[in-house]
């Protein structure tokens, strides 16, 4: 385990206590920073270590929302409802991935990107189970106040958020790590010698869907209530690429660092500008990518940079 | 009669398809950037039309005379002074960008024009021509005629113009055009320019047969994708053949399926086409 991973694991750790300290509005504010970061962290399996544009995260956030909420509504208990979720998103885009994986470059980013238009037409007119576009109601946990509740989310998503953060170790220092690093620089390469490259793929875009479809799962349950244009909101797919931007492509760290700097941003940005927020949040991405510009180029090997040791981990 | 009917109604809407994709088509052949803000430069054309009806009674027509130069400033000045630095940067880089911009755009018009739908309704109305009970409203006609002529003559400048031969010789190959002494830089935001002049006057088309609000821009967005990977990238007859598929699919879908399925299957025809045949109906060799 490297420096740079035990500086992630001691991150979240000491992160994870402070809201407690905090009255409840702190509460909500953590719990987003958990979900953004785990969001951030998973898009960064695929998106940074094997080097592919995905924006399919809006796609597993809404599958995990609905398939916990769905779950929750016939009584299943909530760990056992985001256990399935995680294991049925890992299963589907495993099986998705190795078909769309086949493309690459812009044809992956648009295969991707429909994926979560499909999805939410899919819920949108299935609506004997998913309510339609009217909606799905998720049951409160009975007898426990609201703060209890804002507590026991928290800690459900930082749990998620650890378990993450380890799993983006565990697969850095692997052998699918490795393999994932080779098909970033040279996929056709490492195809002839032998790598298989279609199950590493479906591999890394298969656990990167579990966590962001457990995250969906909590946020279903946390919120009590999800619509279709909510949960598969194209946003969700590109907001970990901003934050992964902002902390540097292909560092795990990096990506949750990216995802607390841009909450804080977002947060000013909501509390001062409410009508003209995602205007903002459009001139933040685009001064971002012509100001700062170890974020985008930290996919070439050409620039050197303090924090480069840890793009190859 | 049925079958006729969604085969006119098909005819009339592939036109429009066609007209949606095809700037988002030459800008992706040519700069290999996705133009995500493609789909609000349309309803920013849509609200001009709508509101120099409003203001001063001028029909959409006449409109697309303005709008025509007024979109070619707008996007020269935004791949001049944006897109340009980043042009050699990888697809995520282009393409957050180009997100970026859409976020702004579509923002400011929200701001604006509110969420509200908005109709342009023409005073007289035009009526329809029916035909042995197949009925095709004559301002729908003549959007499709304006579309093919705008079509048409993006395919003249292509193929006569200096300019447009040079886009051809950088779109096949960029290092040799350098060589043969063409601005690549120029001729990159002149193009870029050329799409956005196109979406402008998609929009104003667009005007007389939908209702206009910034909400809808991602609809026409995803149109103009997957027409232009049904048909090929880069191709004026590509986007054509993409366009006319695209509404047949959709109008058949929706007679013998039921609308509301619409959407996935021409999102499930696009994954489809994405991965047996990424190189679309026409081919991708050159803009022709």
């Amino acid at each position: 385990m490297k420096r740079a991973h035990l500086a992630l694991l001691a991150l979240v750790l000491c992160l994870a206590a402070l809201p407690v300290f905090g009255g409840s509005y702190a509460l909500r504010l953590g719990t987003m920073a958990g979900l953004y970061a785990v969001l951030a962290l998973s898009w960064t399996i695929v998106g940074g270590f094997a080097g592919y544009p995905s924006f399919a995260t809006a796609a597993f956030f809404g599958f995990g929302a609905y398939a916990t909420g769905i779950l929750l509504g016939l009584g299943v208990p909530f760990v056992v409802s985001v256990a399935l979720t995680a294991v049925a998103a890992f299963a589907l885009a495993g099986l998705l991935g190795a078909v769309l994986l086949r493309l690459r470059g812009h044809y992956f980013a648009i295969a991707s990107l429909s994926l979560v238009e499909v999805f939410r037409e899919l819920v949108n007119n299935a609506t004997d189970l998913t309510g339609g576009g009217m909606g799905l109601n998720i049951p409160l946990a009975a007898g426990t106040g609201v703060l209890q509740e804002a507590i026991f989310f928290f800690y459900a998503m930082w749990g998620l958020l650890l378990l993450t953060a380890l799993m983006a170790i565990v697969v850095a220092s692997s052998k699918l790590g490795f393999g994932l690093a080779c098909i970033r620089q040279n996929e056709t390469a490492s195809n002839m010698i032998g790598l298989n490259t279609t199950l590493y793929k479906s591999l890394a875009f298969g656990l990167s869907a579990c966590s962001v479809g457990a995250a969906g799962g909590i946020y279903a349950a946390w919120v009590h209530y999800i619509d279709p244009s909510d949960v598969f909101d194209i946003l969700y797919s590109v907001k970990p690429i901003v934050m992964a931007l902002i902390g540097g492509l292909g560092s795990p760290l990096g990506a949750l660092v990216g995802a607390f700097v841009y909450l804080g941003l977002e947060e000013t940005v909501w509390r001062n500008f409410i009508q003209f927020h995602s205007g903002l949040l459009g001139v933040l991405v685009v001064m971002l990518l012509l100001f700062l510009p170890h974020g985008m180029l930290s996919f070439s090997s050409v620039v050197r940079l303090p924090w480069r040791r840890l793009k190859h981990v | 009669m049925l079958a006729v009917q969604v085969l006119i109604n098909a005819l009339v809407l592939g036109c429009l398809y066609a007209c949606i994709a095809i700037g988002f088509s030459l800008v992706w052949g040519v700069l290999n950037v996705i133009n995500l803000i493609h789909g609000s430069m349309i309803v920013l054309g849509a609200y001009l039309a709508w509101g120099l009806y409003q203001a001063f009674g001028v029909p959409p027509w006449y409109v697309l005379v303005a709008a025509a130069p007024a979109f070619f400033v707008l996007g020269y000045g935004i791949q001049r002074l944006i897109l340009n630095r980043v042009i050699t940067a990888p697809v995520l880089v282009t393409l957050t960008l180009t997100f970026g911009l859409d976020l702004i755009l579509n923002n400011a018009m929200i701001y604006l024009f509110k969420a509200d739908y908005r109709k342009l309704t023409l005073v007289p109305p035009m009526g329809s021509i029916s035909v042995m009970g197949v009925v095709v409203p004559v301002d729908r006609l003549i959007a499709t005629a304006a579309a093919l002529v705008l079509t048409g003559l993006l395919y003249l400048i292509m193929r006569r113009s200096r300019i447009g031969r040079a886009i051809v010789a950088v779109r096949l190959d960029r290092d040799a055009a350098v060589l043969m002494g063409v601005n690549i830089s120029n001729i990159y935001a002149i193009a870029f320019g050329l799409g956005a002049a196109l979406a402008g006057c998609a929009g104003v088309l667009m005007a007389m047969i939908f209702p206009i609000s910034a909400l809808t821009a991602s609809t026409y967005l995803g149109k103009a994708f997957v027409v232009c990977v049904l048909g090929g990238l880069g191709s004026v007859s590509g986007a054509l053949a993409g366009g006319l598929l695209l509404a047949l699919i959709e109008g058949v879908g929706a007679t013998f399926i039921g609308p509301a399925h619409a959407t996935t299957l021409s999102f499930a025809l696009l994954i489809v086409f994405l991965i047996v045949r990424p190189q679309g109906l026409v081919g991708r060799k050159g803009f022709e």
